[in-house]
């Protein structure tokens, strides 16, 4: 119940080609993330997915069938909007009940599931509401609730939570995951957002300019990148590329994380003055120009008090280190 | 910048400079209805003065209901205005829609080619409408003026009402294809709600013309049964001897209707009903 399996989907608008051969698999009841930059295709692939849009080639298989000619509604599917996309002139309980009336249910097994949904996302006091007189808050939560009243083998979210405050964001971050826990459904969701991929996925896929770049659970994305793209993706901030040859290495690129850095006013492998420094309290960036490895960042766990213009010796862990090639693969 | 545009000296400016429009506008208008009201006499002596209790007189309302047939001109012109303007607004939403939604082989020449009756009068064509309306019996008959308006008023609003429906949230439309809604509900039960501002608007810009226009009414339709309110005011315009009472009154008559349907429809320009559907 709830798997899903592409195979080699492409397409293209026009001339442009927007995905370029997305081979996926995912299981039932499992969590997928899809991160990737700005325009590179992971709505497009989720529209693919729920049969908003047809693909140029390749094929969608739901359970195992072929579901390339079978319209959105009988694909038994539900999404998520970025925009919440409620009905204007419907009530809350109405917007929730259309899609099962369309699909012809009885009224009582209706009022059930509407009733379960609401006291699942805490919606009951607005039943009656339309959706000008909700919070953004409350409307995003309808629209999960249309989405769960339907029982979809899978779900699909894009971009649920963009539109919400940072707050908000992480309240309802939590309602995925504990949906995602009590209802034991296939959930695709789609992000920019590094954190909500790395909380709430069991397996994130890493899109680029419609390929996918990796799959993998959030650690192994973290901890084994296959490739430079992947490694400047995931983590923040941000992983230091320093230059090969100025290290004197053979590879092209090597790669460090921030936080695996260490700093020291004495000694350490690459000499530096620091730039600029973030305290964020719980931990502290720096902004280090070295005179062997040029800008880098570090991250400090706890306060850490340094002037910009102070000297500092950073040193990074050579165990975490990676390498990269020519083509931005990782050397092993 | 608040204070700026709040100042006194501005908001005076700005409300003479409206006020005088207004006046300019609304003079003949006020005149006409003005003079309807008063005899003969009355209007020539002194045009510019409201009726007093010495040049009142309902001569020119009488004249206009008890000759010719008035009410029926009345019901030709409401009967034709009100079918075009459904028709526009009907086919036209929907050719909007088709440009605005699907993406199809053609699509930008489709609009193109429906947005080209805006630049080219339909007037120019006269004499092929005619003889169309002859080869097909439609002479005479308010049918031929309702195809003729409805082709009239079709690209303003197709141009109009495509470039807002582009604006509705195409989430919307697929949370409606997965909720199982089709086509024809979607357009009718979530798009058509939401561009009902821009309807408004088209169908006071397409009423208009079509129910002040002179012009078809008399080469398509000039018999006593389809004549137009318009064309009926004819009636009182001699070749020698004008009979001014009545066609003031007249006149003054055919705003009424006009009138009302611009309540109508503003009404609904100012209704918000958009918000909450997206963001
Ligand atoms: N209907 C369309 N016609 C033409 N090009 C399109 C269409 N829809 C999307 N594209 C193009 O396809 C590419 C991928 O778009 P898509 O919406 O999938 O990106 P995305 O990864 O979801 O980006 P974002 O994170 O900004 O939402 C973009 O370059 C976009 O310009
Ligand atoms: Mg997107």
């Amino acid at each position: 119940m709830g798997s899903l399996k592409i195979e080699n989907v492409k397409k293209a608008f026009g001339p442009i080609e927007v995905l370029k051969g997305i081979d996926l698999e995912v299981t039932d009841g499992e969590f997928v993330v899809f991160v990737g930059p700005s325009g590179c295709g992971k709505s497009t692939l989720l529209r693919v997915i729920a049969g908003l849009e047809d693909s140029t080639s390749g094929r969608v298989l739901i359970d195992g069938t072929d579901v390339s000619v079978t319209p959105p509604a009988k694909r038994g599917i539900a999404m998520v909007f970025q925009t919440y996309a409620l009905y204007p002139h419907l009530t809350v309980k109405n917007n929730m009940a259309l899609g099962l009336k369309q699909a012809g249910t009885p009224a009582a097994e209706i009022e059930r599931r509407i009733k379960i949904a609401s006291a699942m996302l805490s919606l009951e006091p607005y039943l009656e509401r339309r959706p000008a007189e909700l919070s953004g808050g409350q409307r995003q939560r309808v629209a999960i609730g249309r989405a769960v009243v339907r029982e979809p083998k899978l779900f699909l979210f894009d971009e649920p939570l963009s539109n919400l405050d940072a707050a908000l964001r992480v309240n309802t971050r939590l309602e995925i995951a504990q949906l995602h826990r009590r209802l034991k459904a296939t959930m695709i969701y789609v992000t920019h957002d590094q954190v909500e991929a790395m909380t709430l996925a069991d397996k994130i896929v890493v899109l680029n300019s419609g390929r996918i770049e990796q799959i993998g659970s959030p650690m192994e994305l973290y901890n084994s990148p296959a490739n430079e793209f992947v490694a400047g993706f995931i983590g923040s901030p941000k992983m230091n590329f320093i230059d090969g040859a100025r290290l004197g290495e053979t590879a092209k690129t090597i790669g460090v994380r921030p936080e695996h850095v260490t700093v020291d006013a004495t000694s350490g492998a690459w000499k530096g003055t620091v730039v600029h420094a973030e305290h964020l309290g719980a931990d502290t960036n720096l902004y280090l120009d070295c005179e062997k490895a040029g800008l880098i960042t570090v991250r400090i766990f706890g306060v850490y008090n340094a002037e910009p213009g102070a000297t500092l010796y950073a040193t990074p862990d050579a165990a975490k280190t990676y390498r990269f090639g020519a083509d931005g693969k990782v050397l092993r | 910048m608040s204070t700026a545009t709040r100042s006194l000296p501005r908001a005076i400016g700005a409300h003479a400079i409206l006020l005088t429009y207004t006046a300019i506008a609304l003079f003949p208008v006020v005149l006409v209805v003005m003079n309807s009201f008063k005899s003969r006499a009355g209007i020539f002596g002194a045009p510019l003065t409201p009726p007093t209790p010495k040049t009142f007189d309902l001569i020119g309302y009488t004249t206009v209901f008890g000759q010719g047939d008035f009410i029926h001109y009345f019901q030709n012109s409401l009967v034709v205005t009100v079918a075009s303007l459904f028709f526009v607004l009907l086919f036209g939403a929907m050719a909007a829609f088709a440009l605005s939604e699907y993406r199809f082989r053609g699509n930008t020449m489709m609009g193109l080619y429906l947005a080209l009756g805006i630049m080219i009068p339909i007037r120019l064509g006269t004499v092929a409408i005619l003889q169309l309306m002859v080869a097909t019996g439609l002479v005479n008959s308010l049918t031929a003026l309702i195809l003729v308006y409805t082709a009239q008023g079709l690209p303003l609003a197709i141009f109009i009402l495509s470039e807002f429906m582009k604006q509705v949230s195409s989430d919307l439309k697929n949370a409606g294809r997965i909720d199982g809604l089709s086509e024809y509900t979607i357009f009718f039960r979530l798009v058509l709600p939401l561009v009902r501002p821009s309807m408004a608007t088209v169908a006071v810009f397409t009423m208009i013309p079509i129910w002040n226009d002179l012009w078809f009414p008399l080469i398509l339709a000039p018999s006593e049964e389809t004549k137009t309110v318009t064309l009926g005011a004819q009636l009182f315009l001699g070749q020698f001897v004008t009979n001014w009472n009545a066609i003031l009154a007249a006149l003054s008559l055919a705003i009424l209707p006009v009138l009302i349907l611009y309540v109508i429809f503003s009404r609904q320009l100012i209704r918000g009903i958009t918000s909450g559907a997206v963001k």
